[in-house]
């Protein structure tokens, strides 16, 4: 990603390092996502009891696949920094671009802030059970915000490396979590009469409702490709990455409902904190229980370290575009990361995991989110249109195009509905806020920005122009 | 010729950013403060509650202990608790209206700026 100097004829053109293989792109994905298995899928289960719970696990599990399979043609033809920041600019147009941005940005912050909120909750219920009741979890939160973001100002090899080693850590928990309530290490059966006796508790309505908060299983998956400037080969790196990522959360998140609806009682696992760790509780055993701990911790600061990395790479981005202030522009001289991006976002992300409920925090992310996805089916459909197959050479070709795009509008569009039902407000409130900044972007902002510089794909015009 | 973009000025810079962070944390915090925020979850608690009148076998009662719940009150307004998913065709409409109205407008702006970033980048070559 990029450059940090105004380019004055004859000064040194600072880039960032192109370090990254197949393997990091995979921990960058699922490093962010997986912490959707340890907390905040569960509340689709209090939305629509245990069948919507899984339907909506499986539905979203769909949206995702279509994103993830839309995302790597992009991304592998426009392998910039900022992702689909960087598509919209090349393919939609400016103020796009900024949204998308502002769609990114926020995403991966609040979702920042719902990982360490997490952490707080999960060292209060630790200590609660060793009889210390009452823990201050602030200090946690605190602690655990500035140590990632210090860990992501000094580099992303470092910070992506850590972020392989603990997301495989948090993925091995899962599966021996599974595996050792199968083989009857549980003191406490596996139970799933509620699916029988109050299979849908709302009715179908819930099985929509409950797809709100199904989509933070696989959440901010798309994330792979902020990384598009520092992987050695982008074209194969970002759709293997990619497509890795999504099967194994697949998996994780069939085995995480499996397991949890088994274990938990439906009323309870609708609205625990951390679901899989409570299920580790339910077995009695001390080991599974230390382990799921570790689980959930790795999982959360997993999560938040992806989350300022790809944050911090769009608001580095639309700063060296100038859609922001130009001084977010700027590379580390020594760490070649986006240093003022990063240590600009801390207090906000700080700001929302101090003050904020989990909910809320987890809503807005999801509303960023899902705004992004509608944005990649219009996306695909004017990338084809105005660069048809045989005009640019692309990394990747998705098939079966355009049907991927319909069935990601038709969940999208669902999901606006699901979000609707309970949380109408946030959803009111934040397209107000994307309304009105974009106003502020078109009719303030966008005159500080150069017009043609802003395109920089070695592409031919697009057709239709 | 090509468009030269105005030099910004550090106080500009700071209100800019500032215009952001505000219309930011307002549009989570607004809702939070008024007390609009949040889905309501409603407990519809029974009288002199037991696990058996609040529907829960031997096995989900396991459950509950391993979880540290073990007097059913405890758990009476947990396992009540309803969501009301009862809405106003009206709101489903400004919702549909803001969100479709929002998409419309991006993609026309967009289109009009995208415009001359193409004549600019493209007229170079000719």
């Amino acid at each position: 990603m990029a450059n940090v100097t105004e380019s004055a004829p004859g000064s040194q053109r600072l880039q960032l390092l192109r370090v990254l293989g197949p393997a990091h792109v995979w921990a960058l994905g699922v490093g962010i996502v997986l912490v959707g298995e340890y907390m905040g899928w569960n509340f689709s289960v209090g939305k629509g009891g245990m069948i919507a719970g899984l339907i909506a696990c499986w539905v979203a599990g769909l949206l995702y696949t279509c994103v993830a399979m839309i995302d790597s043609e992009v991304t592998s033809t426009v392998a910039a920094a900022g992702g689909q920041y960087a598509q919209a600019k090349h393919i939609v147009g400016p103020l796009m671009a900024f949204n998308v941005g502002l769609f990114l940005v926020m995403a991966y912050t609040m979702l920042e802030a719902a990982n360490a909120i997490t952490v707080g909750f999960l060292l209060d219920t630790v200590a609660g059970m060793l009889g210390h009741e009452g823990l201050n979890e602030q200090p946690f939160i605190v602690l655990a915000i500035m140590f990632l973001a210090w860990l992501n100002y000094r580099g992303v090899l470092a910070t992506l490396t850590f972020n392989l080693v603990i997301t495989a850590i948090a993925f091995v928990a899962i599966v021996t979590l599974f595996v050792c309530v199968h083989i009857g290490v549980s003191s406490v059966p596996l139970d799933f009469s509620a699916i029988t006796t109050d299979p849908l508790p709302y009715g179908w309505i819930g099985i929509v409702a409950a797809l709100h908060f199904g989509l933070w299983y696989y959440l901010g998956i798309e994330g792979t490709c902020q990384a598009a400037e520092e992987v050695r080969s982008p074209a194969r790196s970002l759709p293997f990455g990619t497509m890795a990522g999504i099967m194994t959360l697949l998996i994780a998140a069939t085995m995480t409902w499996y397991i949890c609806s088994g274990l938990i009682p439906w009323e309870y696992l609708g609205q625990a904190g951390t679901p899989l760790f409570d299920a580790a509780r339910v077995t009695g055993s001390t080991g599974l229980m230390v382990l799921l701990f570790v689980g959930t911790a790795f999982a959360t600061l997993a999560s938040a370290n992806g989350c300022i990395n790809d944050a911090s790479r769009a608001w580095f981005s639309m700063g060296r575009d100038r859609y922001l202030p130009s001084w977010f522009g700027a590379v580390h001289p020594v760490y070649r990361t986006p240093y003022r991006a990063i240590v600009f976002l801390v207090p906000i992300a700080l700001i929302f995991a101090l003050g904020a409920p989990l909910d809320q925090v987890v809503t807005f992310s999801i509303l960023s989110g899902l705004l992004g996805y509608t944005f990649m089916t219009f996306n695909m459909v004017m990338f084809r249109r105005k660069w048809p197959l045989d005009t640019i050479k692309r990394g990747y070709v998705h098939p079966f195009h355009p049907v991927p795009t319909i069935v990601l509008l038709a969940l999208c569009a669902t999901a606006y509905f699901a979000v609707f039902l309970g949380y109408g407000t946030q959803l009111s409130a934040m397209m107000c806020f994307y309304i009105v900044a974009s106003l502020w972007f078109h009719f303030r902002r966008y005159r500080y920005v150069s017009r043609g510089g802003q395109f920089s794909m070695p592409w031919p015009k697009p057709s239709g122009y | 010729m090509a468009y030269k973009p105005p030099k910004q000025g550090i106080a500009g810079q700071i209100f800019d950013v500032v215009t952001l962070l505000v219309l930011t944390i307002g549009a989570l915090y607004i809702p939070l403060y008024l007390g609009l925020a949040g889905a309501a979850k409603t407990p519809n608690p029974v009288a002199n509650p037991t696990w058996e009148a609040l529907g829960q076998n031997a096995a989900e009662q396991q459950q509950w202990t391993a979880l540290g719940i073990t007097d059913p009150a405890a758990a009476n307004d947990i396992i009540t608790a309803r969501f009301d998913y009862s809405f106003s065709w009206v709101a489903l409409a400004i919702m549909a209206i803001l969100v479709i109205g929002y998409f419309v407008m991006v993609v026309r702006l967009s289109d009009r700026e995208y415009r001359e970033v193409i004549e600019e980048r493209f007229s170079d070559k000719r």
